[in-house]
């Protein structure tokens, strides 16, 4: 059985526009101690499949339908008291923007020992020993000095090390990274993307990396998940993935990245304008930007179709490239 | 773009020379301090080129770029459009017929109660670029279809549009003087992979049909080095290096560079798995308290005393190669 089971899971948001389809039939499995990353541009419902394992959806967000599974756990319909157990304690998550996910008026040591302790039953001295352990896990220099320090007084890099101890403070089976490193600079984001695989090492835990860098994900991704329109279009190891895909919204994504050798060469970019979740249309999501639409993509969505052992994908082209 | 390299026996059309941009930060009562944003700076950029502006935030890389346009008086140095020191009132104004912006955001940099039209039109009314009004309109329509937007679109708003339609209008808005040089600040930053592409080429396009100049500020590696034909690096408000676009990616001298190269995250897991980076310690110094010395030698893993003590002159050590480091030699 997998850490976590996810299965037909449908996320709404209700606006005064119409009901907003953000997550829309995914299934998925996680297993202990792997790299997940999901892929997809914004408004692809890469957040929302987080936020609904977590169940921290905003006020107008609900999970429709579907399953959730942890350790075989049901999480959809479950009560607040099971769901304050998994959050912090067996699912973490941290997010894009450090600057303010931290509460400015508490020094970081009160917010470490408070995370710890509302998970644990430490007292105050232990919890205090514990978060200075877990600074120093996450490579924060002097760390007595840094938990009577406030978070201005922390780099945007230092922050996310300081997210990263409080979400790995009880040890958590699952992190969850939306965007960890999007709000840094390349050498700090490299910094904080090597630290997690080396945690990730020592502890063993899976980590659900939200990303829209494909760099991200090949660096440190076991497997992939790429979403479009709420929807998984494509799904299996990172090599197959960035060396075999599948689809072609994935394909048109590697082809419209600059590479190391891309230079002096045209870009070639998806057409069209992202989708409007309002209106989506009948078929693929994907069709009306699609290069090698056929008929069929326009009238019928594809469903998800094997395409090895480690891979699968939905899109019409495949079955054409079997019938062929 | 590097596939016409014509610009490479062209004039230099902007000149850069030791400019300084320095801030007064305000540290107590009756207290101040310089923050010294753009440090010394020197770089020319040829006609037909585009020059790539890479660093970490707070390097001053978007300073520098404004500070050439003069939106910041220089606090020093000389910044020079076709051979003509830009010194007056009447110099800049000149300038700025010749020289825009592209800014980043897309969506804060449009005033979300003008129509499009009026967005583009705004330059032509400021500068007086038409006679009648049927010209306006005219010039406005014709720089909507440069950029790929519908003439329908002209009446609409800025919120009606995508991010990358947006920075369609934002490029419109830059072309409408008709400039020869264009500074852009990371246009493609706020955008999503797949639109990205989309605009990259636009530039490209843009710069061979009308013979543009870009200063192309940017912090994704992977884009600039696709789009420029020399980068140069800033860290702490100083130059670094400055070299062609494939030689600083291939093989970079400044220990700086080194490490910026080797932290890129390269879309293609067998290359990620094999790439050793180089490790850098400790944070970037804040500019009100830059280190004495080589700015960098806090981080440097290569640091010795005379980086300590003296600030290593930006020198040209290979042709067209600019490095500031004292160990350029022994680190190579």
């Amino acid at each position: 059985m997998a850490l976590l089971e996810v299965r037909d899971l449908h996320t709404s948001f209700f606006t005064d526009a119409g009901e907003v389809k953000a997550v829309n039939g995914i299934s998925f499995d996680l297993e202990r101690g792997k790299v997940l990353g999901i892929v997809g541009e914004s408004g692809s419902g890469k957040s929302v499949t987080a936020y609904s394992v977590m169940q921290i959806l905003a006020g107008t967000g609900k999970i429709v339908s579907g399953s959730i599974k942890l350790d075989g756990q049901e999480l959809v319909g479950a009560g607040e008291k099971v769901l304050k157990d998994v959050r912090g304690n067996k699912v973490s998550i941290i997010f894009q923007d450090p600057m303010t996910s931290l509460n400015p008026t508490y020094t970081i040591g009160k917010q470490l020992v408070e995370a710890i302790r509302l998970h644990t039953n430490r007292n105050k001295k232990e919890a205090w020993e514990r978060a200075i352990e877990m600074l120093r896990l996450v490579n924060v220099n002097e760390p007595e000095k840094r938990m009577k320090q406030y978070p201005f007084e922390h780099s945007g890099g230092m922050r996310q090390r300081v997210m990263i101890a409080m979400a790995l403070a009880c040890e958590p089976d699952i992190l969850i990274a939306d965007e960890p490193t999007t709000a840094l600079d390349v050498t700090i984001q490299a910094g904080i993307l090597e630290l997690m695989k080396d945690i990730q090492k020592k502890i063993g835990m899976a980590i659900i990396m939200i990303t829209h860098d494909l760099g991200v994900v090949a660096q440190l991704c076991d497997e992939v998940i790429v979403m479009y329109a709420g929807g998984i279009c494509e799904q299996g190891t990172a090599d197959e993935i960035f060396y075999n895909p599948c689809h072609e919204y994935t394909k048109g994504l590697m082809r419209s990245i600059p590479t190391v050798k891309s230079a002096g060469t045209k870009l070639q970019p998806i057409a069209g304008t992202p989708i409007d979740l309002l209106n989506m249309p009948k078929g693929c999501p994907f069709a009306p930007r699609c290069d090698a639409a056929m008929k069929i993509c326009i009238r019928e969505k594809a469903e998800r179709m094997q395409i090895n052992e480690d891979h699968a994908a939905a899109c019409w082209m495949n079955v054409r490239k079997g019938v062929e | 773009m590097s596939s016409d390299m014509n610009f490479k026996n062209t004039d230099p059309i902007i000149e850069v020379e030791h400019l300084k941009e320095y801030f007064t930060i305000s540290t107590g009562f009756f207290q101040t301090k310089p923050l010294k944003a753009v440090d010394d700076i020197s770089f020319s950029i040829r006609e037909g080129e585009t020059l790539g502006l890479v660093g970490e935030s707070g390097c001053g890389k978007t300073t520098a770029g404004r500070a050439i346009l003069h939106l910041y008086k220089p606090t020093g140095g000389v910044v020079k459009y076709r051979g003509k020191e830009i010194r007056t009132k009447q110099d800049i104004e000149n300038f700025r017929k010749k020289a825009t912006m592209v800014f980043q955001d897309p969506y804060s940099s449009l005033d979300p109660r003008m129509t499009v039209a009026d967005i583009i039109g705004e330059p032509l009314d400021v500068q007086h670029l038409y006679k009648t009004k049927a010209e306006r309109r005219d010039r406005i329509l014709e720089l909507m279809d440069h950029v790929g937007l519908n003439s329908e679109h002209a009446a609409r708003y800025a919120h009606e549009f995508s991010g990358g339609q947006r920075q369609r209008v934002g490029i419109a808005r830059a072309l409408a003087v008709n400039p020869d040089f264009i500074v852009c600040d990371e246009p493609v930053s706020a955008l999503d992979v797949s639109i990205q592409a989309q605009v990259i080429n636009m530039f490209d396009e843009l710069q061979s049909k009308m013979n543009l100049t870009y200063l192309f500020i940017a912090h994704d590696l992977l884009v600039v080095r696709h789009i420029s034909d020399r980068i140069a690096v800033m860290y702490l408000g100083r130059m670094v290096e400055l070299a062609d676009a494939g030689e600083i990616y291939d093989r970079p001298l400044h220990p700086y560079t080194k490490a910026l190269m080797s932290a890129v995250p390269v879309p293609d897991p067998k290359v990620a798995r094999a790439n050793k980076r180089v490790q850098l310690s400790g944070e970037i110094p804040s500019p009100l308290n830059a280190p004495s010395g080589c700015p960098f030698h806090t981080r440097c893993p290569y640091a010795k005393d005379i980086c300590r003590q003296s600030m290593p002159e930006f020198k040209e050590v290979e042709t067209g190669r600019f490095v500031a480091c004292h160990l350029v030699d022994e680190v190579n």
